[in-house]
């Protein structure tokens, strides 16, 4: 079941602003043991929420989404742990995000919510995290965006966790993801029903810009590879009708993608995340030294990346490594070759899932009883 | 744990051997981190070990030892000079095809280098080429058209490799069915354990 917590302590953000009260939605699943040592934070992505496993009693088809990893008898089996996740300060399914009303003003947010970094995002669930007395994860967890937060989580809080497990990670955007995520905040910003961010109150939305938003997104989810395997040069009807209909089975995709995207996702939201992404950056502070900005980390930590991911590419996630090896901390490494690109991660992969599935047995052969 | 001393190989004890306690130790071709394991227990040290194979991977993962996934012959990149005290590589240059690199990136990584092979001039092996067949062996078990052994050499070819490019040999070991050999080594010899440095 969806639950939710109010905050009234201000939380200090990272562009200076400072949110003087806010409300996190989450959804936790199986018990929390007497010790309160098995609970493990799982972290979303982009466009996801805190409904990562199950299905509700009300929507039997509203499925988690990680359902497939996470749930009894799953590689994080919720028969053994205390799953936690929460909806993402800023996001659009119930924790204060731009759709929500500004106290100061009565009005929602909009194009006024303050910007959110995914430090922000970890403060504020570290903070739930000691409302439900839980002084020490297990482990945190998390795939992309959410594997950043693992990963910031691992060095903010380096006492908070006993493994971070950093799937289809980077310890920061390249100049191409920052382009593709430009592109797709441009598309928003420049739909003429975006006003400023202030839409709401114009009883309208950016769905076009948001919807091109999307279908930009899912070009950089996807290998090249499984797009020609998946699509290639499919036309939905036999021959060419030289017209800019929807005719190309990837068009029809894309458009497909982009329409539900756009049906149930906030456009202030979806533009704060991807600023987000662009600037999470840990090695920053540190003279662009990521084993300097590493060396915090006590956890011991699982990376995993994709052979096919070009997103966020293998050679990435060895950055991360390398910096973990430089501090002589624990950590294991496994590229999984998988077709899928970056949507592997949360796709059923045998290796994949038995990787995380072993990692967990041996987490849990850690708890004290 | 589920790895059980009785499997270990006969070459553990003879690497350990060289390794004092508490150092940081990094293993190429870790297999499923027995050896890791071992040094750990005996010895207490840190490190990681390098598998390329997903089911070691999975086991080192299952056994509790750092594993990092990578390909030994695209060399060590993940790893900075000098940050190991010993670079371990066990049975497995004879299946590399670039040899001389890797000795290279064990010397640049590691302080010292510790490196196991089948000796191919033990004289069980010499009978077998001398009645006109490859040698196959519990030490070498394959055939020679499924065997991944593509570099094999003798002590002799070893220590003349050692040589020519100013690698130290600091000591060695060589073992017949666990034990010591003294007498004639690359004769009697069916295992060469080296000791050394840059």
């Amino acid at each position: 079941m969806p639950r939710s917590m109010d905050f009234k302590q201000a939380l200090p953000l990272q562009c200076g602003t400072v949110l003087s009260e806010y409300t996190l939605a989450y959804e936790t699943y199986g018990t929390l043991n007497t010790n309160a040592s098995n609970a493990v934070l799982v972290c979303h992505a982009l466009n996801a929420s805190h409904h990562v496993a199950g299905v509700y009693a009300d929507q039997p088809h509203n499925i988690g989404w990680w359902d497939n990893m996470i749930g009894p008898g799953k590689p994080l089996d919720t028969d053994r742990f205390f799953v936690i996740c929460i909806n993402n300060l800023g996001g659009c399914h119930g924790s204060t995000g731009p759709l929500s009303i500004n106290p100061q003003t009565e009005q929602p947010w909009g194009g006024h919510f303050p910007m959110i970094t995914v430090e922000d995002w970890v403060d504020a669930q570290a903070r739930l995290a000691d409302a439900i007395g839980i002084q020490q994860f297990a482990a945190v967890m998390g795939g992309s965006l959410g594997a950043m937060q693992a990963l910031a989580w691992s060095i903010r809080y380096p006492s908070r966790l006993r493994h971070s497990i950093v799937i289809a990670c980077a310890p920061n955007l390249s100049a191409q993801n920052i382009a593709f995520n430009e592109v797709a905040r441009q598309a928003i910003m420049t739909d003429p029903d975006f006003y400023d961010g202030d839409y709401q109150q114009h009883s309208s939305a950016p769905k076009r810009g948001l919807r091109v938003a999307r279908m930009v997104g899912h070009i950089t989810y996807l290998s090249d590879d499984e797009m020609a395997h998946k699509f290639g040069r499919q036309l939905k009807q036999g021959d060419p009708k030289y017209t800019f209909a929807s005719e190309f089975e990837i068009e029809s995709y894309l458009r497909h993608q982009g329409d539900k995207f756009a049906d149930y996702f906030d456009a202030n939201t979806y533009l704060r995340i991807t600023k987000a992404l662009d600037y999470f950056d840990p090695a920053h502070a540190h003279g662009d030294n990521l084993t300097q900005a590493m060396a915090s980390v006590e956890a011991a930590v699982l990376v995993i990346s994709f052979t096919t991911d070009w997103r966020f590419a293998p050679a990435r996630s060895r950055e991360i490594v390398r910096a973990l090896i430089d501090n002589r901390s624990r950590v294991s490494y496994a590229e999984i070759d998988a077709p899928h690109g970056h949507d592997a991660f949360l796709l059923t992969d045998s290796r994949y899932h038995q990787l995380v599935s072993r990692y967990f047995a041996r987490i849990e052969s850690e708890l004290k009883p | 744990m589920i790895i059980n001393v009785p499997t270990q190989r006969a070459d553990f004890a003879a690497i350990a051997q060289w390794i004092t306690r508490d150092t940081h130790v990094l293993d190429l071709g870790c297999g499923d981190g027995t050896l890791l394991h071992y040094l750990q227990s005996t010895r207490n040290v840190t490190g990681y070990g390098v598998e390329i194979d997903d089911h070691n991977v999975l086991a080192c993962v299952n056994n509790g030892i750092n594993v990092i996934q990578s390909d030994l012959e695209q060399g060590l990149a993940e790893f900075a000079d000098h940050s190991f005290d010993y670079v371990v590589l066990s049975q497995t240059l004879q299946a590399m095809r670039n040899s001389e690199r890797i000795m290279q990136e064990m010397l640049r990584v590691g302080r010292a280098g510790i490196i196991t092979f089948p000796n191919f001039g033990y004289w069980k092996n010499r009978l077998q080429v001398l009645s006109g067949g490859m040698p196959v062996s519990q030490n070498l078990p394959y055939a020679w058209y499924d065997t991944p052994n593509i570099h094999h050499c003798t002590i002799a070819d070893f220590e003349a490799f050692c040589a020519a490019r100013n690698i130290h040999i600091l000591a060695r070991t060589v073992l017949t069915n666990g034990e010591t050999v003294r007498l004639w080594p690359n004769f009697y010899g069916e295992l060469a354990v080296y000791h050394f440095g840059g």
